[in-house]
């Protein structure tokens, strides 16, 4: 790696909207008076933001007006943390962690796969959905190897994983965030290893792990005329889980939304989930949903 | 194995409401009052009589840091100031704490504020740590909503928590070049003395902890110093959250007692070495910055500060990073290598220069294109950084690269055997023309 | 009082050094790149590593304060080992860093021979290297037309960017990207502004900042070195002339505490490419309309015959900038003897006058006194233009803290905080009046200064400016028994030496203002421009014009003979500063052509008018100078001046102006007629004109 450079091309001139002008305001009073260069960073994180996650040059020196700092402070700034893109990046910008930790766990072969779906590091694939980068430890290294693209981390990957989950990403689906396997956040494989009866400190409130073995939940053989419903659509559920579903018997979005708390637990159980259901609020998304289909029809 | 009763972290998965609720009835807030209205001087003996010693990977005594800071009364704020910045390759606790725990971390700001004497507390977030980062904030919103920080509180200690983030710089995990990012500098180490506890944020009295030291703290004064110090080992007291990853079938965070044995971790928790115990070549006990130890030497092994010291190893963050005998250990340190270089903030000479010559003759053993030689030359220049630079991030790099020389020389060796008896006929044309 | 030991010799220090200037004092030597006494600690190099017992890690002796050490277990005082093997190893071990990614490519390398890292690779280093992959190459910036850079030399000690931080203020240099890649630049590649940033040169341990003029064009040990001091402005900064037979090279600071610490301005450093261009190397007449070159008989008598046929009352003397004090007081001594009257040294219009007391013209704090300031109030001056080194050690003080500034006049950029008070002399006297604001400022501090720059004693209402400003400070506490708070900013480099000669119009003479009056109406028949090249004039009315000086530059277009003579690098004159301080230039070559120094000229010109002035060498010169104004023997030494002269000044009563103070001039870096041959000062000019962006084209 050389210095790291501003791009060529830049545009004319850069300001906050209206909103990030608010919001910098009030970044400002977090800190003690005189003291505004310590919101430099956040502040060059949110024009960031605002210019389709790259730095341009004119946001250096915007930056550096608002904060009353010399622009060369700024641009040391904006070269020393890595973060800050100096070029334009894809719609989905894909870091992907290469250190030891998911080296140990196939990082290598990821980057096989970044290079053959969206291209060189650092390069704008074509149509603008990708570029990536290999970056230094993440720090999500019980779920390695693992990217972030944008904001979110995506872990417990493998080449065909990432390959799928990009895929998704370019076609505009909607995709799971953290493990792509089954597996809960930190968690070990196959459940926890400890505070098997949940965590409160009474234990009043036990959490049942295991389901109760049979549901009466609605289930239908087929889906009914018109074929099924996009389950996708429901925030959560991915492709991958929309199949299952289906092959389970659940087409509609009516069935999601009639589910009670034994059917979510069933459910649960045959996904391997542990409350994520509940958690993304299928069954409050899957009403809205019945009902505006219904609406439509 | 630690008894479920005596985890501090009872929501490390997100199994249950992270929300200032389902915080609540996990046992956070409980109390606080009382707490609070000990004073200052009971919440500092409290933290000594623990035995806690920092979770960030330097094992300072954490009640003795607190004691440095300056006597209330002069004319600076102090400010306190915690490190999550969590950049050490293999860790990825702090993460989890603040995601799943937030409120144990928050209570434990106000009362090491309070302790402190500081009335402001700032949260360094890494940057990557994009949600990590909202879900602290929204916590914190729900303390301020419900008057548990924040001014006139129900605690009478005024006490403010802001979250603040770096943008991809593991440098900015040493305290001193944490403080220059938060005045909105490069992140570049200073030179001590003077300490942070003199001369920290803003030039005003500041004290810098580790997430997992602060969030242990409301169990400590809940529960009582002894309670804490009855567990792990003497002068390695409390419990730890410790990251096991790499080849190990069911990589995982898990709180568990100090001195827990590496076997017990590794088989219990995160389903024991990919291939069984005996296709263990290699562990990293305490993140990358610590020298690997082979496997004859993780056989009974306690992780703790001081057992790890004297196998010239370390705690560090509790980053268990297992590697089997398929790994080729020489890339896997090129790679911490590489890391280390890509890091340097390059403020002073041996660390900047160092780094990447450090890194690039490792590629090269890597390949096994470097000459024997070379091996005790790198190991000569692994000394000439360590110790002479303005922070740790030189030391840090130059550990593993001593680790896998101590142990794993004959590796080195056999690499360039190999590679020169492959090209051996080109060799000699070489040499001819030379 | 700290006892240390080092290398086993006993050593009590001063509370609050650093072990390397403790080490100094016991007289060991710590090799080091980036520590620089005038800069703040950096630490960065980690060349002067030093052990120190009991200590695990040997420590940066730059940083750690004598302080800091805790005496050993049975109270036996701190232990620093500067020799040990573990030192020895450490130096080698920084210097084997710094050198794997250095070029060495010292013969093609314009610091040979001046260079940090050379000399300290010899004495520290070891003889070979183990580092046998690529090296690192930097892409080189353009940081502007006086400063070369060839990156990949840098050694990141960053004493140039905290210099242009600190000192200079002006933040324009830093270092991006991080790690190995770090990089020394200004922001996308623009040419510095900074009035200071030729020191950055000096500064650079190594080859990577280098003088552009001079790139190429001599190895150290060629140049004849010879101490002088500087013309430029009236700070009297110290310099080192190098020269290689006639030409001067370049231009160097010399360390003067008191005056210029060692710091030089642009124009100072970079000036001598004028001192070879537009130069007066023979005599001139003018004939038919034209000059044309003539011997010196034929020049000397040309003038003489205009002098001797003119009355003395038509005939008017002026002094330039430049001029030094001998042929001031030389040229004086023959206006007395031929009854000139009308002769002046200041600029037209001022209203500084000797009569008024050495009180009301010079800068009475000192330089030194700076430090020990606590509020100053500039009127009608920007220091930062017309003082940049007096400016830097103002911004010091700033950054000291409790330094109070107030400001009347030109809005402009200091380099430090200051309030802004008002555009005129109205504020002036509104401030006299009200006692408010500004006033109560003054008169807090235990120190305060009153800066009056030329512009504001430079106009009608001079005097009143001048007056008024002296009431101020004697009512604010600023003239008192233990310190001297007025002070007067020159711009010319000679122009306090004149004052304190008296080269002013006596009783019935004219002033440089009446003067030019006169010349515009037609009332004088000769005027003789002793350097004097920023006077308003025109030809006409058949007024004689000659010229004496270095440059063919405005007086010299006006002249109808011309006398060439030397520049301040060309001859040995003496100058006083601002403050008053004596010092004298020394001849670093000689003046091209048939130039002279220019007392000679005069004595000469005085032979032919048959008023032989009674001195033949210089010495005697001086032997006489000394007898008439005595402080001038006293070399670097300031003579203080009464300050009872201030409170007759400020019972003055006077009325002003309403116009606000203008500027002291428009353009730094074209002052003079040196400054005016020069191209650097022209291509420097054109950069600050075009808002620093000409320097380059190129974008990040």
């Amino acid at each position: 790696m050389s210095v790291r450079r501003l791009d060529i091309n830049q545009p004319d001139e850069f300001s906050f909207s209206k909103e990030n002008e608010r919001w910098a305001a009030d970044q400002l009073k977090k800190y003690p008076k005189d003291k505004q260069a310590s919101a430099v960073i956040p502040l060059l994180w949110r024009a960031q933001e605002q210019a389709d996650g790259w730095l341009p040059e004119p946001a250096i020196r915007y930056v550096a007006d608002l904060l009353a700092m010399p622009q060369i402070r700024v641009l040391e700034i904006a070269t020393f943390y890595t973060m800050f893109n100096l070029s334009p990046v894809g719609r989905h910008f894909v870091q992907l962690c290469g250190t030891t930790p998911c080296w140990l766990r196939g990082a290598e072969d990821l980057k096989e796969v970044c290079r053959r779906v969206i291209g060189e590091p650092g390069q704008v694939r074509e149509d603008g959905q990708f570029s990536w980068i290999e970056v230094e430890c993440l720090g999500a290294c019980v779920n390695a190897p693992m990217v972030q693209i944008n904001a979110d981390y995506y872990e417990d990957l493998t080449p065909e994983s990432l390959e799928a989950l990009l895929e998704d990403l370019a076609e505009g689906r909607e995709v799971a965030t953290g493990p792509q396997v089954e597996r809960t956040n930190a968690c070990p494989m196959g459940g926890p290893t400890t505070l098997l009866n949940g965590g409160a400190q009474r234990q009043t409130r036990s959490t049942p792990t295991r389901a109760p073995a049979k549901a009466k939940i609605k289930t239908l053989r087929k889906a009914r005329k018109g074929g099924p419903d996009r389950l996708i659509e429901i925030s959560g559920i991915g492709p991958k889980i929309e199949n299952q579903l289906y092959e389970l018997g659940i087409f509609h979005f009516d069935q999601v939304a009639a589910w009670t708390k034994a059917d979510v637990a069933w459910i649960n159980e045959q996904l391997r989930f542990k409350g994520r259901i509940e958690r993304e609020g299928w069954i409050a998304q899957a009403k809205v949903l019945a009902k505006n289909a219904g609406g439509a029809s | 194995m630690l008894d479920d009763k005596d985890r501090i972290f009872r929501n490390l998965y997100g199994l249950e409401d992270w929300r200032l609720e389902g915080a609540k009835a996990r046992g956070a807030w409980d109390g606080t009052k009382k707490l609070v209205e000990k004073g200052p001087e009971w919440i500092i003996d409290e933290v000594k009589a623990s035995g806690l010693r920092g979770r960030g990977g330097a094992g300072f005594p954490t009640g003795l840091k607190w004691s440095f800071m300056p006597k209330p009364g002069g004319p600076r704020p102090h400010y306190l100031v915690v490190n999550a910045d969590e950049s050490e390759p293999g860790t990825c606790k702090d993460r989890e704490i603040m995601r799943h725990d937030p409120h144990l971390l928050i209570e434990g700001c106000l009362y090491a504020g309070l302790a402190m004497n500081a009335h402001v507390a700032y949260i360094y977030v890494r940057g990557e740590f994009i949600r990590e980062r909202e879900r602290l904030q929204a916590a914190i919103d729900e303390a301020y909503a419900a008057k548990l920080i924040g001014k006139n509180n129900r605690f009478g200690w005024d006490f403010d928590v802001f979250v603040h983030h770096g943008a991809g710089a593991y440098i900015c995990g040493e305290e001193t070049a944490l403080l220059e990012s938060l005045e909105g500098k490069k992140g570049q180490p200073r030179l001590k003395p003077p300490f942070p506890a003199n001369v920290g944020l803003y030039g005003a009295p500041t004290t810098v902890n580790n997430v997992e030291s602060i969030a242990v703290v409301p169990d400590i004064l809940r529960r009582g110093a002894t309670w804490f110090a009855g567990l792990g080992r003497p002068n390695n007291t409390g419990t730890k959250l410790f990251c096991i990853s790499g080849h190990v079938n069911n990589p995982c965070t898990v709180e568990e007692e100090m001195g827990v044995s590496l076997r017990e971790l590794i088989d219990r928790h995160a389903g024991g070495v990919r291939g069984g115990w005996d296709n263990l070549l290699a562990v990293i006990p305490g993140g990358s910055s610590v020298p690997c130890l082979p496997s004859p030497a993780c056989q009974s092994l306690h992780m703790d500060f001081d057992s790890l010291s004297a196998l010239k190893s370390g705690l560090g963050t509790a980053a268990v990073i297992v590697m089997d005998q398929s790994t080729d250990i020489i890339r896997a340190i090129a790679r911490l290598a590489y890391f280390y270089k890509h890091e340097s903030c390059g403020q002073c000479t041996p660390c900047r220069e160092g780094t990447g010559w450090m890194w690039r003759v490792l590629e090269r053993m890597a390949r096994g294109e470097a000459q024997k030689g070379e091996i005790d030359m790198l190991l000569d220049v692994t000394y000439q950084v360590e110790g002479h630079t303005i922070c740790a991030l030189g030391d840090a790099a130059a550990w593993p690269i001593q680790g896998l020389i101590r142990h794993f020389r004959h590796v080195i060796e056999e690499r360039i055997d190999d590679h020169q008896a492959r090209t051996s006929g080109t060799d000699a044309v070489r040499s001819a023309a030379e | 009082m700290p006892k240390l030991v080092i290398d086993g010799q006993e050593i009590e220090v001063e509370d609050g050094l650093t072990l390397i200037q403790a080490c100094e004092l016991a007289g060991v030597e710590i090799p080091r790149f980036c520590y620089h006494e005038r800069l703040s600690i950096a630490g960065n190099c980690r060349m002067c590593l030093v052990e120190v017992a009991g200590m695990p890690k040997p420590v940066a002796s730059c940083h750690m304060s004598v302080n800091d050490l805790r005496p050993g277990q049975d109270g036996s005082p701190p232990q620093i080992m500067t020799s040990t093997a573990t030192v020895k190893k450490a130096r080698e071990g920084v210097m084997e860093f710094l050198l794997i990614n250095h070029p060495l490519d010292c013969p093609i390398c314009d610091q040979g021979g001046e260079c940090d890292l050379q000399d300290q690779a010899m004495a520290y280093g070891v003889d070979a290297s183990r580092f046998a992959l690529n090296k690192r190459a930097v892409e080189d910036k353009n940081i502007g037309p006086l400063i070369k850079t060839i990156m990949t030399r840098c050694i990141h000690c960053t004493r140039c960017v905290r210099f242009m931080t600190e000192v200079a203020g002006v933040e324009e240099l830093g270092a991006i990207g991080r790690g190995e890649d770090m990089e020394i630049t200004t922001y996308l590649e623009r040419g510095m502004t900074s009035e200071l940033s030729g020191n950055v040169i000096d500064l650079c341990p190594v080859g990577a900042l280098t003088s552009k003029p001079y790139a190429f064009t001599a190895r150290p040990w060629e140049l004849r070195k010879t101490e002088s001091i500087d013309a430029m402005d009236a700070v009297g900064s110290n310099i080192r002339i190098d020269s290689r037979g006639r030409e001067v090279l370049r231009v160097l600071p010399r360390n003067h505490d008191d005056v210029n610490e060692e710091w030089i301005s642009d124009k100072t450093r970079f000036i001598w490419d004028g001192l070879r261009t537009q130069r007066l190397d023979k005599p001139f007449v003018r004939r038919r309309g034209r000059l044309e070159p003539t011997s010196w008989d034929e020049a000397l008598s040309a003038a003489a015959k205009r002098i001797k046929a003119a009355k003395p009352s038509r005939v008017a003397v002026l002094a330039g900038d430049l001029t030094g004090a001998e042929e001031l007081f030389a040229l004086k001594d023959l206006s007395k003897r031929l009854g000139v009257k009308s002769i002046d040294c200041r600029p037209a219009g001022s209203g500084l006058d000797p009569k008024l007391g050495r009180a009301s013209y010079l800068f009475n704090t000192t330089i030194a006194g700076i430090d020990q300031c606590d509020a100053i109030l500039f009127i009608g001056s920007n220091p930062r233009l017309e003082a940049s080194v007096i400016n830097a050690r103002i911004r010091q003080r700033w950054r000291d803290g409790g330094l109070k500034v107030g400001l009347i006049g030109e809005r402009s950029d200091l380099t430090y905080e200051y309030e802004f008070l008002g555009a005129g002399p109205q504020t002036l006297a509104d401030l006299v009046k009200n006692k408010s604001g500004f006033y109560r400022a003054l008169k807090s501090a235990k120190r305060p200064m009153i800066i009056v720059g030329e512009t504001a004693v430079t106009r009608p209402d001079g005097k009143a400016v001048l007056a008024l400003a002296a009431k101020l400070a004697g009512e604010v506490g600023a003239v008192t028994k233990n310190w001297s708070g007025f002070n007067v900013l020159h711009t010319g480099a000679g122009r306090v030496a004149g004052l304190d000669l008296g080269f002013v119009p006596s009783a019935e003479g004219k002033d440089a203002a009446a003067i030019l009056d006169g010349v515009k109406k037609g009332r004088f028949d000769v005027v003789y421009l002793l350097g004097a090249d920023e006077f308003d004039l025109k030809r006409g009315h058949d007024t004689f014009f000659i010229y004496q000086g270095s440059h063919g530059d405005r007086g010299a277009h006006l002249a109808d003979v011309i006398f060439p003579g030397a520049a301040y690098t060309e001859k040995s004159a003496t100058y006083l500063n601002t403050e008053g301080r004596p010092q004298m230039t020394a001849r670093a070559v000689f003046p091209p052509g048939e130039a002279r120094e220019d007392w000679t000229i005069i004595r000469a010109l005085s032979d032919v008018l048959d008023q032989t002035l009674p001195y033949d060498t210089r010495a005697q010169l001086r032997a006489a100078m000394y007898r008439a104004v005595p402080h001038f023997a006293a070399l670097d030494e300031i003579e203080p001046a009464s300050s009872t002269a201030l409170t007759a000044l400020a019972k003055k009563r006077a009325t002003m102006a309403k116009e606000p103070f203008g500027s002291a001039f428009g353009d730094f870096y074209l002052t003079n007629p040196i400054a005016r041959a020069s191209a650097i000062m022209g291509e420097m000019s054109a950069l600050i004109a075009a808002g620093g962006e000409g320097a380059t084209g190129t974008d990040g």
